[in-house]
């Protein structure tokens, strides 16, 4: 308990000091600097045109497919984590059972790039 | 009342205050260096283009990132009217306090005084990875909550870049802590203390390091490493030319800044990263006896600095990539690379005998 206090403790107190460093520097305009709204300022930009329409919008779905993606893979790598991690421990048998599954992983790769999830054109 | 407040004082309450010194001291040393490393970027970028670069603000234009902080601090916050006004304003702070989280482990020496680091964490290179990841929320929280086109592509690119170039990180990552054997950052450097030059000599080298044994993995790290923190030539995110000014169209003042801020922390700990992983810490190049006096975090920010010029050359030396080759890169190339290299680094190190 005392170990994850000494580990995990100081990392909260830097995150929240760097949160007030962030918080001081983002009020501060706020408090000094002069504010003067006008309907034109307040518009959203769009290369000097009145907003055509709400910027809610449909958009490719490809940007789904990369994030789902990447859900594979990311997950891949945390497994991988604590067997690089423990590599000198768990011998040639570990090795094989990570081939294994990389290469199971790799079969799905390669079935997603014939079926042209990675292109963009 | 006044006893529990001595007990608990003489119990946890000191070392609290030593540790939010310490926070303070590397957060001011950091800013302070980011502010002359942003003039270092203007000025190399200047130098390459045949101008002069920031020259006015005080001698050689040194102080002129603190002029422009000064600038944005007496700017007009502006809101736009159709955003999500909450959203909009915690997006930039999520950015930055996010960017300067990563600090939090990484070490900048280590002497008889101890580690310098904030927490000397057993999963310090997964809170690394984890960190960096969590980076894209405030750009996709800030390009959503404009309500504007601009911004709302530029955060769907750049949440796309950056999670593709995530896994290629990943994978580099691995391949390191194949070698090492440890996920403690201070025992990744630490590790390069004996490798490759050991074996040929010279001990205690720079032939030492990672990059030598790894060097494919070095440079698809550092490509990474652009990509992932939107550097050109991979800066679809706010290419100028399609998108003006991306994600960050609609802020202004000080939110701006610290879209900008948090852009360069990540750059630096992206910096701190190659310098830990790949090109052995605070450890000297060579160890005679000049070399090695040197206190180990000059080297660090040696290795730290040279980076960000290789980081600034790239970027005033290298025209933008379009979109689908940058998508093309991180999928097509760098994936199926990494993942053969975790393969061959791995096999080798079962079957080559180095496991001992």
């Amino acid at each position: 308990m005392m170990d994850l206090t000494s580990q995990y403790l100081p990392i909260a107190i830097f995150i929240g000091v760097a949160l007030f460093i962030g918080g001081a520097l983002m009020v501060a305009p706020f408090l000094v600097a002069v504010r003067n709204p006008d309907p034109e300022k307040v518009s959203a930009y769009e290369c000097g045109f009145n907003a055509f329409d709400d910027a809610r919008m449909k958009f490719d779905v490809r940007f789904y497919l990369v994030s789902i993606l990447f859900i594979i893979f990311d997950l891949e790598i945390a497994f991988l984590f604590p067997w690089a991690a423990a590599f000198r421990e768990i011998g040639v048998f570990g090795f094989w059972s990570m081939m294994v599954f990389l290469g199971v992983l790799t079969i799905g790769f390669i079935y997603e790039w014939k079926k042209g999830a990675l292109e963009w054109d | 009342m006044l006893d529990t407040l001595q007990t608990f004082m003489n119990d946890y309450g000191w070392n609290l205050l030593v540790l939010i010194g310490f926070s303070l001291l590397l957060l001011v040393v950091l800013l302070v260096i980011i502010a002359f490393l942003l003039l270092m970027d203007r000025k190399v970028w200047a130098a390459v283009q045949m101008r002069r670069g920031p020259n006015v603000v005080g001698p050689f234009g040194l102080l002129q990132s603190f002029a422009d902080l000064l600038k944005f601090v007496l700017k007009e916050p502006i809101i736009p009217s159709g955003s999500d006004k909450v959203v909009f304003l915690l997006a930039p702070l999520a950015t930055a306090t996010c960017a300067l989280a990563s600090w939090a482990v990484i070490p900048v020496n280590e002497n008889s005084w101890g580690r310098w680091v904030i927490s000397d964490m057993n999963v310090g290179i997964l809170y690394l990875l984890a960190i960096s990841s969590l980076g894209v929320y405030g750009i996709i929280m800030g390009g959503w909550a404009s309500n504007s086109k601009y911004p709302f592509m530029g955060a769907l690119r750049s949440a796309a870049q950056m999670v593709s170039y995530e896994v290629s990180i990943g994978f580099v990552i691995i391949c390191v802590l194949l070698c090492v054997g440890s996920l403690n950052v201070t025992d990744v450097v630490n590790s390069q203390k004996t490798g490759i030059g050991t074996h040929i000599g010279l001990t205690n080298s720079l032939f030492d390091w990672n990059w030598f044994a790894l060097f494919p993995m070095f440079v698809v790290f550092f490509i990474s490493a652009l990509a992932e923190t939107n550097r050109p030539p991979f800066d679809l995110v706010e290419a100028e030319s399609e998108l003006v000014a991306g994600f960050m169209v609609e802020y202004s003042s000080t939110p701006y800044l610290l879209y900008m801020l948090g852009e360069y922390v990540s750059i630096t700990a992206m910096c701190a990263m190659t310098t830990i992983l790949f090109l052995g810490g605070w450890l000297p190049p060579l160890d005679i006896w000049p070399l090695n006096a040197v206190p180990g975090i000059f080297w660090f920010l040696i290795k730290v600095v040279f980076v960000f010029f290789m980081f600034a050359m790239v970027k005033a030396m290298v025209p933008r990539y379009r979109y689908d080759q940058l998508m093309r890169l991180g999928w097509k190339v760098f994936l199926p690379l990494s993942l053969v290299m975790v393969v061959i680094t791995a096999a080798v190190l079962q079957f080559g005998g180095f496991l001992s």
